[in-house]
């Protein structure tokens, strides 16, 4: 993974100074609310419920076993013990004290990490595959590019102060594992005909109050002028995207305006005057970065380790968690492991001090020292031998690591929500929580089978409830909190919005209203249809159906 | 006398903002007499007249562009970019277009709600002139927020105080 030089080092150490002037002044009352907040939100600090909320920024979700371990002490010492994964693949905290955030950048610092622009309305943590490096089906490594970005976006001073927050994700993979298609800017590696590596650029996806998905601005950026390409970008975004109103401040909503072949056409008309400029990238610079991300020193294996199959067939919960989250390896006789954080007896994506000082020593003993945070709020060990899985899952397990539902029902996307988040409608981990109950049955979930459940406090959309096969969303309703149900929404590369089927619903009732809807999909599912199969070829009226009965039907065609 | 900070350094000015309300028509023109920023609808309004005026500026509101003034550049000293809210950031933009694009190479001011924690970005964007709101800061506030001039020793990107990235600059081990 990438190591800090000198430069990088020094831009964390100056930004630890600044912050801590900045917070000094605001405490001795020389700063605003007004004037600090942007300041401490471009710091990833929020003021929530109970405290404030620092969200560290994991870049492209790549950590080291010495990163983790000092996430795990920051955890203990400022925390209550416990730190949470976003969506972003960021780690939150909730409990540090604002005088004492300053120290815990510092300590940061000392592991080359930061909370630089993990919020604000600036250009935040680039997002990326968790398995780039190692899949199978990938063709270019997004790691060095969202590095180069990543360095070329850090403290931006043109970019510093944008309508709304503006959030690039990229992927290099046959599969998008990124969410590609939601993002301010998504960037899809590819190579053109004469096998140059460029990029193809999405702009103007979201989710949020307003979802889109994303359009093709080019089918081909060559790789040196991604940087101009995207500034040509921003600086229309900057200068045109709309100020009166926060909730049409995202630029997608200046695309929608525009239309994509007159936003276009501002672009290019942009580019003209930054291509080959000073930010083209050199191939020594690309180069310089990318030897950051060779494959680690691989043992020659057999593709499949005996030892390893006959674990399996001893032991029935050891095959039921490879089955599910141990994935293929692109080296033969290695495997991608999941450590799943959707044990239903805490919060999805929350983590123990302790839990990730165990992930921290798992990766050190098993897997090259490192980890990865993913947007579906798990952790991973991207390089463990076959022949070392069982020892890993024995010991993921004694620590509540090993919970085998990866991909399941059970493994949902959930903001924090009204227990900690002050933007939140609702709570939604009490409502994870009793989903993940109702189906507890390891049985009744494989019977199941793959399904994204995502949901989120309010509309601003953090767990991704739009993209959900089942989205859930919290809503106010006179002071009361109700949730609303979506399907059909999809990630990756068929991504699509889910569409709300009706009233919403009582805290109480969620896990019936899941039930019924995972009914209807038992009752008319083809041999071997997954549930989003069956919803997008069935449509939604069996489910209104299942879920509120006829009188839903009827009411819609009186209506009609 | 009013303080601002130019290139680098606090020195007074006297140079006045003339603001219309909105009984003025621009075309109405009464300028005081020194150095003065007239709003673009003046200008646009007495280009002629005031053109070559010595001490004559030309401020823009963040809605405005900057690319109003491209082939008025030659007749201007200066050039204010103003920030209703420090939070609203074309200006960065602007500042980066007259610098860039047209070459302007007169005194880029920066005016408004201007705080010195946006010190750093704005000079990188090519402002010369950086003029907090008279009774924002102290003398002594003033001078201790030089310092947030220099916030960053080495950026990573290119902008206009520094033109090349530092993957040009520096040679990096890998």
């Amino acid at each position: 993974m990438y190591r800090y030089d000198s430069y990088d080092q020094k831009i964390v150490d100056e930004r630890v100074a600044q912050f801590r002037d900045q917070t000094r002044r605001y405490l001795a009352g020389e700063l605003t609310e007004d004037e600090f907040r942007p300041l401490r939100l471009q710091n990833g600090l929020y003021i929530q419920r109970h405290a404030p909320m620092l969200r560290v920024a994991v870049p492209y979700g790549l950590l080291s076993s010495r990163q983790v371990r000092t996430l795990a002490h920051i955890a203990r010492t400022h925390d209550k013990g416990y730190a949470h994964i976003t969506t972003r693949q960021n780690f939150q905290f909730n409990w540090p004290e604002l005088k004492v955030v300053p120290e815990i950048l510092a300590e940061l610092a000392q592991v080359e990490m930061h909370a630089i622009q993990t919020s604000g309305a600036c250009i935040r943590n680039i997002t990326s595959d968790p398995f780039a490096g190692v899949a199978g089906d990938e063709y270019i490594d997004p790691r060095p590019w969202c590095e180069v970005l990543r360095q070329w976006s850090t403290f931006h001073p043109e970019f510093a102060f944008l309508p709304r927050k503006f959030k690039m994700a990229v992927n290099g993979a046959h599969q998008d594992r990124a969410v590609i298609q939601c993002h301010d800017i998504g960037l899809e590696l590819k190579r053109d005909a004469a096998g140059e590596i460029g990029f193809r650029v999405l702009v103007g996806g979201g989710l949020g109050r307003t979802p889109i998905i994303g359009e093709e601005i080019t089918d081909f950026v060559p790789w040196q002028h991604i940087i101009t390409y995207c500034e040509a970008i921003l600086r229309v975004y900057n200068r045109y995207g709309r100020r009166d109103n926060l909730y049409k401040a995202r630029i997608k909503i200046l695309v929608k305006a525009l239309g994509i072949a007159e936003f276009k056409r501002q672009v290019e008309e942009e580019w003209v005057f930054g291509k080959n400029g000073p930010n083209t990238l050199t191939e020594a610079e690309v180069a310089r970065v990318a030897a950051h991300f060779t494959s680690p020193a691989y043992a020659q294996l057999p593709g499949d380790d005996a030892g390893y199959a006959e674990q399996r067939d001893a032991n029935p919960a050891f095959a039921a968690w490879a089955k599910r989250n141990v994935l293929a390896h692109k080296v033969p006789g290695y495997a991608v492991v999941v450590l799943s954080l959707k044990d239903p007896k805490r919060a999805p994506g929350d983590i123990t001090d302790a839990q990730l000082d165990l992930a921290a020593d798992l990766a050190d003993t098993y897997s090259f020292g490192e980890i990865r945070a993913t947007h579906e709020q798990n952790l991973v060990l991207a390089d463990v031998r076959q022949s070392d899985l069982f020892a890993v899952w024995e010991k993921a397990r004694a620590a509540g690591l090993a919970t085998p539902t990866f991909g399941l029902l059970n493994d949902m996307i959930c903001c924090p929500g009204g227990d900690f988040c002050a933007l939140a409608n609702a709570k939604s981990i009490p409502i994870a929580n009793a989903i993940q109950e109702r189906f507890e049955d390891l049985d009744y979930l494989y019977d199941i089978g793959d399904l994204e459940l995502n949901i989120s406090g309010c509309m601003n959309s953090c767990g991704h409830h739009h993209v959900g096969h089942i989205g859930i969303l919290g809503v106010d309703k006179n002071g009361s909190e109700w949730y609303q149900v979506s399907l059909g929404g999809s990630q990756g590369n068929n991504t699509s919005i889910g569409k709300v089927i009706g009233r919403s619903f009582a805290a109480a009732e969620m896990p019936d209203v899941i039930s019924k809807v995972i009914d209807v999909y038992r009752a008319q599912r083809q041999e071997g249809e997954r549930f989003i199969e069956t919803v997008r070829r069935i449509g939604l009226d069996p489910f209104k159906i299942g879920v509120y009965g006829d009188a839903a039907i009827i009411e819609r065609k009186q209506n009609a | 006398m009013p303080k601002l900070i130019k290139n680098g350094h606090v020195v007074d000015d006297s140079a006045e903002i003339l603001v219309l309300d909105e009984t003025q028509a621009p075309e109405a023109l009464n300028l005081p007499e020194g150095a003065v920023f007239v709003p673009l609808a003046v200008w646009q309004a007495h280009k002629g007249v005031l053109s070559g005026r010595p001490g004559l500026g030309v401020w823009l509101d963040s809605h405005e562009s900057v690319d109003d003034l491209a082939t008025d550049l030659d007749s201007l000293q200066a050039i204010a970019l103003n920030f209703p809210k420090f939070t609203d950031g074309r200006a960065y933009s602007g500042a980066a277009l007259l610098r860039s694009r047209y070459g302007f190479k007169g005194e880029i001011r920066a005016i408004g709600d201007v705080l010195r924690d946006q010190f750093f970005f704005m000079q990188r964007c090519g402002f010369d002139a950086i003029q907090p709101k008279a009774g924002k800061y102290s003398d002594a506030q003033l001078a201790d927020a030089l310092a947030s001039l220099q916030d960053f020793s080495s950026p990573y990107q290119a902008a206009i105080d520094q033109p090349e990235p530092l993957f040009r600059r520096a040679a990096r081990a890998a």
